[in-house]
């Protein structure tokens, strides 16, 4: 068989989804937003529900996410997302509703906003990119950062005894009973983004079933505020991110 | 049931007049003087009837971002507070503006600044009217005077609201909350189904639902030369509700030769001042602008020819009477009279003042 033969459309096993737009994505080379949009946009259209799911995306380096995804979406304020999300789905019962947030949306300006959306076991499910730092403002600590990490705003490294400890959000909300499922994941090699598609999943299905709140962290790179190549960035997550914030389900039920 | 004659507080009939004309969901969190609205919402459970959300948020930061999520779903909400409760909604409000949604806010108003008093004060006028979030953008502002016009202007300030995707505020303050009064309440109104949404609402983001295009409620653009174009777009429509919109009551105006403007509850109070007045034969009337924004300014301007001074007689320190010398323009003196921190004028203090700063 000749090359030609091999690649034609008919043979293709594994494509972009429609439901990617073709707008050019605005993410760092090696960002790990990019990889995600794509999970959910696979799941969406998996799931046959683009026509009623509806995304709300945050403020930071994802705020045009809506750009990438053809459904329908609102832009939340900073931290917001949350309850944005909260009125969508009460009022439209049978959307499926989900947030995509950043650590500095989710985990700072909008901690009050996530606590109570997930203890009123609002039926959303709520994606967070956990980078451990604030993308687009340019690589200022967040909450999530590690001790001794070196952002911008904090330029020695976090020290604990100054800035606090980095937050374990996704251990937290897994305490509240309105939570059904809350998940550790990553999206650095091709098994890792499997296990992560299936969590979205679950998320969004958890979300069409009414079963609860669902949180999909996703501890994620990001190479510019690191100030890292790609290849460097992933090692330094596994070696540095992954012990603080380990992979893998912290609730299920 | 129909047409319905009721003694209740104002903040009472804000509610019964919401599930009446259709809301589809309220978002609030209690505070003084207008607790009464989310607690007569709970109390008459309208999701067993009309299907209505209502819910307790936990905070105003996060009630009006909910209002937000369900404008942008093309519904029709709302939610209310209190003055320090509004300043935390100013953030919500500017994204509102900006992304050109519906919704209605009644704002309950006490004495401030800061945690101030649970009295009632019109100091809020200035935030509401002028701004209080960021950005070029106004809010159309209805001042009711009564416990009927609490209920009225809730429906009004839907219409209003859904005419020109914007933000509308019923500006009441604790008295009108508070007090009771005899109120007609208005006929109910079906909600709208999802199909009417949908139709009525085609910006609206309900899910696709076939539609080729997504839809998307937003108000970022980082290319300055369409954000210029989207501040027109938001300046031209500020001008039709300029045009369109004025809405105020003369109250012996015709031949007065002394005008008293004041909004609200102050309206009531100089209501009796004018019938003092004019029992010593001082030809005064009484102007009284029912929508804050926009302004009556052409109304007033009209009167500025006409009469020998104007007072403005606020719950405040002085600031719908920056309005007024807008519209008057040096054509006739204008004074100002007003109570501060939840005090209330009498109408013989205002009588007293208006001959000691315009008559002498
Ligand atoms: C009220 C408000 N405060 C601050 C900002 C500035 N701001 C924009 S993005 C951002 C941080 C975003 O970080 P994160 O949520 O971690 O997302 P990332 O960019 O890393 O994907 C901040 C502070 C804002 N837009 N609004
Ligand atoms: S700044 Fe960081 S989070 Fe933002 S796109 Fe670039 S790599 Fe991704």
């Amino acid at each position: 068989m000749t090359l030609e033969e091999i690649i034609k459309p008919e043979n293709q096993i594994y494509g972009k989804t429609p439901l990617l737009t073709e707008t050019p994505m605005h993410y760092c080379p090696g960002c790990s937003h990019g990889v995600v949009h794509k999970l959910i946009a696979e799941v969406i259209e998996e799931m046959n529900i683009a026509d009623k799911t509806v995304g709300i995306a945050p403020v930071g380096c994802a705020v045009f996410a809506y750009n990438y995804i053809d459904i329908d979406w609102q832009e939340a304020a900073h931290g917001r997302a949350p309850a944005l999300a909260t009125a969508v789905k009460r009022l439209n019962p049978e959307n499926c509703v989900f947030t995509y947030q950043g650590d500095g949306d989710l985990a700072a300006i909008g901690t009050a906003e996530t606590i109570h959306a997930c203890n009123r076991g609002e039926n959303i499910a709520i994606f967070f990119i956990n980078n451990g730092i604030y993308g687009m403002t340019g690589g200022q600590m967040a909450p999530t950062t590690l001790e001794g990490m070196k952002t911008a705003t904090c330029p020695n490294g976090r020290d604990v005894s100054m800035e606090g400890y980095p937050l374990k959000i996704s251990e937290m909300l897994a305490l509240l009973d309105g939570t059904c499922y809350v998940t550790r994941q990553a999206v650095h090699t091709a098994a890792s983004t499997v296990r992560a598609k299936k969590a979205i999943r679950k998320a969004l299905e958890n979300s069409m079933a009414s079963k609860g709140t669902s949180i999909v962290e996703v501890v994620s790179t990001c190479n510019s505020g690191w100030k890292m190549t790609p290849h460097q960035a992933n090692k330094w997550m596994v070696e540095n991110m992954f012990p603080a914030y380990p992979l893998g389900d912290i609730k299920d039920r | 049931m129909m047409e319905e004659i009721k003694l209740m507080k104002g903040n009472e009939a804000v509610a019964e007049a919401a599930i009446r004309c259709g809301c589809d969901g309220y978002f609030g969190y209690p505070i003084t003087p207008q607790s009464e609205i989310l607690e007569t919402l709970m109390a008459l459970e309208p999701w067993k009837t009309t299907g209505m959300v209502v819910l307790q948020a936990e905070s105003e930061t996060a009630s009006i971002n909910m209002v937000y999520g369900g404008a942008g779903c093309g519904k029709k909400v709302m939610t209310s507070s209190s003055s320090p409760g509004i300043s935390l909604m100013q953030e919500g409000l500017s994204y509102i503006a900006g992304a050109e949604l519906p919704c209605v806010v009644v704002n309950v108003t006490r004495g401030g600044p800061g945690l101030g008093t649970i009295q009632p004060s019109q100091a809020d006028y200035f935030q509401t009217v002028k701004g209080g979030g960021h950005g070029d953008y106004k809010l159309i502002t209805l001042a009711p005077a009564s416990v009927q016009e609490m209920a009225d202007h809730t429906v009004l300030a839907f219409d209003l609201a859904f005419k020109y995707r914007n933000p509308v505020m019923v500006l009441s303050d604790g008295i009108i909350g508070q007090m009771m009064e005899k109120v007609q309440l208005p006929p109910y109104q079906p909600r709208l189904t999802d199909e009417q949404v949908r139709e009525q609402c085609p910006w609206a983001t309900t899910g696709k639902h076939g539609r080729k295009q997504q839809n998307v409620i937003t108000s970022l653009e980082l290319r300055s030369e369409e954000m210029e174009k989207i501040n027109n777009r938001l300046q031209e429509k500020y001008n039709q509700v300029e045009q369109n919109e004025v809405r105020f009551e003369e109250y012996f105006c015709d031949d007065a030769e002394y005008l008293i403007t004041a909004f609200g509850s102050c309206a009531r109070i100089c209501q009796k001042t004018i019938e003092i007045l004019r029992s010593e034969g001082i030809k005064a009337g009484l102007l009284r602008p029912i929508t804050l924004y926009p302004f009556p300014t052409e109304a007033i301007a009209k009167f500025a020819k006409q009469v020998k001074g104007i007072l403005s007689v606020e719950l405040n320190a002085g600031q719908m009477v920056e309005d007024v010398r807008l519209a008057v323009n040096g054509v006739t003196p204008v004074e100002f009279y007003g109570r501060q921190g939840g005090m209330t004028p009498t109408p013989d203090e205002v009588v007293k003042a208006l001959k000691s700063k315009l008559i002498k």
